[in-house]
This record gives structure tokens, C-alpha cells and sequence, in this order.
């Protein structure tokens, strides 16, 4: 029997694999295909301080080997999430984790403060990168500085494990890493989506309504791979790396980059039950391997 | 109401043309079906091409819950349906289903049925459902020209049906909401259920609502996921931004804010 268990900033994570947030809604539109238990956590839909209706229609334009979105953190504010959704989901037996998002420093720690009182959530996920809002989002998460005081500033009312979410669209992902850390992040989880376009050449238009949108799925692995390794070499803190993850050989190589979890994402959209699937390659590989611990392979990239 | 979801790997024991835009493939099922209704859809995968990533959405054309299988009608659009297109019997096919939900029962037997174009997918077996329940409605069918006008004998055993074709070929010329049935001061129908481009559903909606006669359109916006949680799908209603792959496809036209 294979070690799968992480110790992610003292939270005892079943196994690396998690669900990406806004790739998995609340967790119960899988009850139909996955054991959720099998997971080692969740990540919900992002929850912001008011009802946010997001972005107009169309959301979504396919590309080569992945897909972009401008969804605009749809969602219905905090105090919906803690009436309705929570006691709906605290009882899943895994890690309930919630993407915390907002406008302003102010709405961030609305919503954290909220969540600290909520016994089944044992973290939160900053989402300092969202490309796909007019406030907030990413424009706390491109600048260091900024990314440092929405990051301290939660801390001061999040008591649990404060995670921060970076995004792939800056120069040096590294700095962004350092800031947040600085600012007291016990976890960083990468990379969100990167900016793109899509184009209808017929018609002469953008395809989403936003002209813009995040661009997500195996095209952006590549790029999601090299940030978690440089931040893994940045800095000390814990990793949970995500960017195009399909398959197990994929998790294995980001574990292997550095992150101590992996989140799936977009490739729930293609096969609702892939995540499980992942776990039980994770441990085919370390069996392959006659490898015991999933967390002796974090950060075990031999470079030399 | 809600549906046991399955994702399964399905055979393909038919797969025909019914003319040069589109094709007909009936997929057989390894367990017994789960329940289906009229107005569900099924994700299918395509391939393991890049340019094919996600999976695609296609209406349940007709089921046939004895022999396990049911039936895609679907227009030729892009590199996806073109590759669907070529499979062959014995050939499988990875689908999710049944997906959204489905046209409700009516309360009256005065019903019409209105499709375009490939639109006209969920309406065969929402008119075997409809017979099922004594229910034998008017089906109007628009086509662009008479070489796509197909299946008639197949509607015709569930109801009166009335066709439309862009050039006059056959059937009336026009556009389905041009049709003489149309030009009545009083229509004879107490619901209208309809399918196919965003501007015929608007057009018969503006009728039925000039003729308080309650509509369901059935709406198939672009989506990733089909289950709930991409978001991407959404239109926007009385109740705010519903996705259209859960609280739909099929709405009542008047909570609709398109």
C-alpha cells in the first residue's frame, strides 16, 4: 500500500489530487459520476462579497488543446454561500476549500472573515488572478506590492490556512510568489489562466463578449510547469500547481516541478470522473516506481 | 426532477446521411439506458484531436429504451460533426447523458411543434412522447430546400406535419414563421414547443405571446462542461443568468431576457 498523503502547511491532504475552483462548482454536480472522498480536496466556485452576475454571453471559444472563458466570477455572494451552499457541502469527506475573490481589499476580507466562522472549511483561496473582471481579480495579483497587502490583510482576520492563487501574467512570477509569502501566505496555488483572444475571422469579432478571456487546458501546461519551478525555487512555502493537468503522468509532473498537490481543472469539463482517475495512476506510478511516498517525489526533478 | 447522469463509451450501429448537411448515427449503450426525456441532450466526445478538445452537445433525437439505443440527428457544422460523421457501426463513442432537462407535459391536447433546420432534432421524440400521452400534435418542419426536407413519414406517424422550405421546393416557401398556419386570427393551438436558430425561436415566440399561447423554446448556446459547472452556457432570465445545460435547454419563453 502506497503512501498518496500530503501535509500541506499542517492540513493532512488524503491524497495530491484536488478539483480546481470554477471547474467544479460546489462539488455536488459530481455526485452522479465520482466518489468525492476519494479526493484530497475541492476547491469551489470563487465567492465574492455581493451577488456578481458575470460576464454577458458567449463565455467560451475552443482552441488548440484548450479553451478560454470569460465567466466574471458568477456567483451569489457570501451570504448566499453560507446559507445555502454550506450546509449543503460541509459534510463531503474531503478538504472543502473556497476561492475567495472581490473588488476591494475590503470586500476580500468581507468574505474571509465570513469563511474563518465556517467550521468545515479548514482554508481559503485567495483569487488575487481572475483576468476576466474589470476590478479586482487580477489586478491585485500583477503587482507585488498590491498582491502583498490584499494577501497581510486577510491574514489579519484568517485564522486557518490562507492560500493565494497567482497568476501566469506577469514578468517574473517569482516576485509575485515572494510578495505573497511576505504578506503571509502559508500556500501558493498556480497558475490561473492566461490572457488571450479569439477571433471569428467571418464575421470580423471577437468570439467572447469580453474580447479577452483566460485561456486554460494542456495548451498552457508547458508555461504552468516552468512557474511552479521557478516558484518552487523562490520560495519556501508549500506548492499546489495546476495548468492543463489531463492524466497522472501530468500531475506527476508538476509534483515533480514542485507542488506538494495538483489541482484539476478543465479536463473535468472532458471527463467528469478524471480526477480519480488521476489518483489511482499517482499510485500505479509509485508502485511502477517502488516509490512509498507520494511527497518524496515533490520537487525531485533531477536537473543535474 | 433530476436524472441519473452516465458517462459511457457507446457503440455505433448506424451511421447514415439523411442528405449533404446532415447524418443520423444510433448508439447502442453496454447497460440498460437511464430514464431519458424529450429535450435532454448528450455530450459527446470526439476525438483526441487538439482541435476537437471539448465535447459536443447534441439533442436526443428519438430512444429506444428495448434495444438500449438511442439516436443523434446532427448537422455537418465544423471538423467535429465532419469526423462524427465518418464513424462506423462497431466504431465507440464516449457520451455523457442524459444532460439538461426536458420539455414539460402539456395540459392541452391543442399542441404545435415548430423546427428549423436541424432544430428539429428533439422534436421526433418529444412527438413519440406526446402520442405516449394522447397527445397528437400539429409539426411544423422548416428546411432550407427540398433535398434537405427528411424524415417526414417519421412525424407523420405522431401527428399532422407542415413543411416549410427557404426556396418553395417543397411544402409552403418561407420561413417557418411565414407559414399559412400563421396567418390566422385565432390559432388553434393552446402550446407551442420549439427548437432551432435563435431567430426563429424569437420570431415564434413573438407569436405566441401576440396569441397567449404559452411556448417552450429549447436553446443550445455554446458550453464546455454540459453539467453545471463551467458557467460558460448561461442566458440571462428573470431569475438572473441561468445556465442553460441545467435550468434548460428547454425555457418557457416568457422568463427569457434574449
Amino acid at each position: 500500500m502506497k503512501n498518496l498523503s500530503v501535509n500541506i502547511a499542517g492540513l493532512h491532504f488524503k491524497n495530491p489530487v484536488t478539483t480546481a475552483s470554477g471547474t467544479f462548482g460546489y462539488g455536488d454536480e459530481f455526485l452522479d459520476f465520482i466518489d468525492l472522498s476519494r479526493l484530497g480536496g475541492i476547491f469551489v466556485k470563487a465567492v465574492t462579497g455581493k451577488n456578481r452576475d458575470g460576464n454577458a454571453y458567449p463565455r467560451m471559444a475552443e482552441t488548440s488543446s484548450g479553451m478560454l472563458n470569460s465567466v466574471g466570477l458568477q456567483n451569489k455572494g457570501i451570504d448566499h454561500f453560507c446559507r445555502e451552499i454550506y450546509p449543503r457541502i460541509r459534510h463531503f469527506d474531503t478538504h472543502m476549500i473556497v476561492n475567495v475573490s472581490g473588488s476591494t481589499v475590503e470586500e476580500y476580507i468581507e468574505v474571509a472573515e465570513r469563511i474563518n466562522e465556517l467550521e468545515m472549511i479548514p482554508a481559503i483561496e485567495l483569487n488575487i488572478s481572475c483576468p476576466n473582471v474589470k476590478l479586482g481579480g487580477m489586478a491585485f495579483g500583477t503587482v507585488p506590492a498590491m498582491a502583498a497587502e490584499v494577501t497581510s490583510e486577510v491574514r489579519k482576520v484568517y485564522k486557518k490556512v490562507l492560500m493565494v492563487k497567482l497568476s501566469p501574467n506577469v514578468t517574473s512570477i517569482g516576485d509575485l510568489a515572494k510578495a505573497v509569502v511576505d504578506g503571509g501566505a502559508d500556500v501558493i496555488t498556480l497558475i490561473n489562466t492566461l490572457l488571450g483572444m479569439a477571433i471569428d475571422a467571418e464575421r470580423r469579432r471577437p468570439v467572447l463578449s469580453t474580447i479577452t478571456g483566460g485561456l486554460s487546458g494542456p495548451a498552457i501546461k508547458p508555461i504552468a510547469l516552468r512557474m511552479v519551478w521557478q516558484t518552487h525555487k523562490a520560495v519556501r512555502v508549500p506548492i499546489i500547481g495546476l495548468g492543463g493537468i489531463m492524466n497522472a503522468t501530468d500531475a506527476i509532473e508538476f509534483i515533480l516541478a514542485g507542488a506538494s498537490a495538483i489541482q484539476v481543472g478543465t479536463a473535468n469539463f472532458i471527463d467528469p470522473s478524471v480526477s480519480v482517475k488521476i489518483v489511482d495512476g499517482i499510485e500505479a506510478y509509485l508502485d511502477r516506481h517502488k516509490i512509498n511516498n507520494v511527497s518524496d517525489l515533490v520537487g525531485a526533478l533531477r536537473t543535474e | 426532477m433530476t436524472f441519473q447522469k452516465v458517462v459511457q463509451v457507446l457503440t455505433v450501429v448506424n451511421n447514415f446521411r439523411l442528405n449533404s448537411r446532415h447524418f443520423i448515427i444510433d448508439l447502442h449503450a453496454p447497460s440498460p439506458l437511464p430514464n431519458i426525456l424529450p429535450g435532454q441532450f448528450a455530450q459527446v466526445l470526439v476525438d483526441d484531436s487538439p482541435s476537437t478538445f471539448l465535447r459536443r452537445p447534441f439533442s436526443i433525437h428519438s430512444v429506444d429504451f428495448g434495444n438500449n439505443t438511442f439516436r443523434l440527428l446532427i448537422q455537418i457544422k465544423g471538423e467535429g460533426t465532419r469526423h462524427l460523421s465518418k464513424l462506423k457501426p462497431g466504431d465507440s463513442l464516449d457520451a455523457i447523458y442524459p444532460l439538461g432537462n426536458a420539455f414539460s407535459l402539456p395540459l392541452t391536447k391543442d399542441v404545435l411543434l415548430v423546427g428549423g433546420g436541424c432544430g428539429v432534432a428533439p422534436l421526433l421524440f418529444l412527438s413519440q412522447f406526446l402520442n405516449q400521452n394522447y397527445v397528437r400534435p400539429t409539426i411544423l418542419v422548416g428546411f432550407r430546400t427540398k433535398e434537405e426536407v427528411s424524415e417526414i413519414e417519421a412525424y407523420e406517424k405522431y401527428g399532422n406535419v407542415l413543411i416549410t422550405t427557404d426556396d418553395g421546393t417543397e411544402g409552403e416557401k418561407g420561413l417557418v414563421v411565414d407559414h399559412s398556419i400563421f396567418q390566422k386570427e385565432r390559432l388553434p393551438f393552446k402550446k407551442i414547443y420549439c427548437c432551432g436558430p435563435d431567430a426563429m425561436m424569437k420570431a415564434v415566440a413573438k407569436i405566441a405571446r401576440m396569441h397567449r399561447i404559452d411556448c417552450e423554446v429549447s436553446l443550445e448556446n455554446t458550453m464546455a462542461c454540459g453539467f453545471g459547472v463551467c458557467l460558460c452556457c448561461i442566458t440571462p432570465t428573470d431569475k438572473g443568468n441561468e445556465r442553460v445545460c441545467v435550468e434548460g435547454p428547454v425555457f418557457n419563453e416568457s422568463r427569457l431576457r434574449w
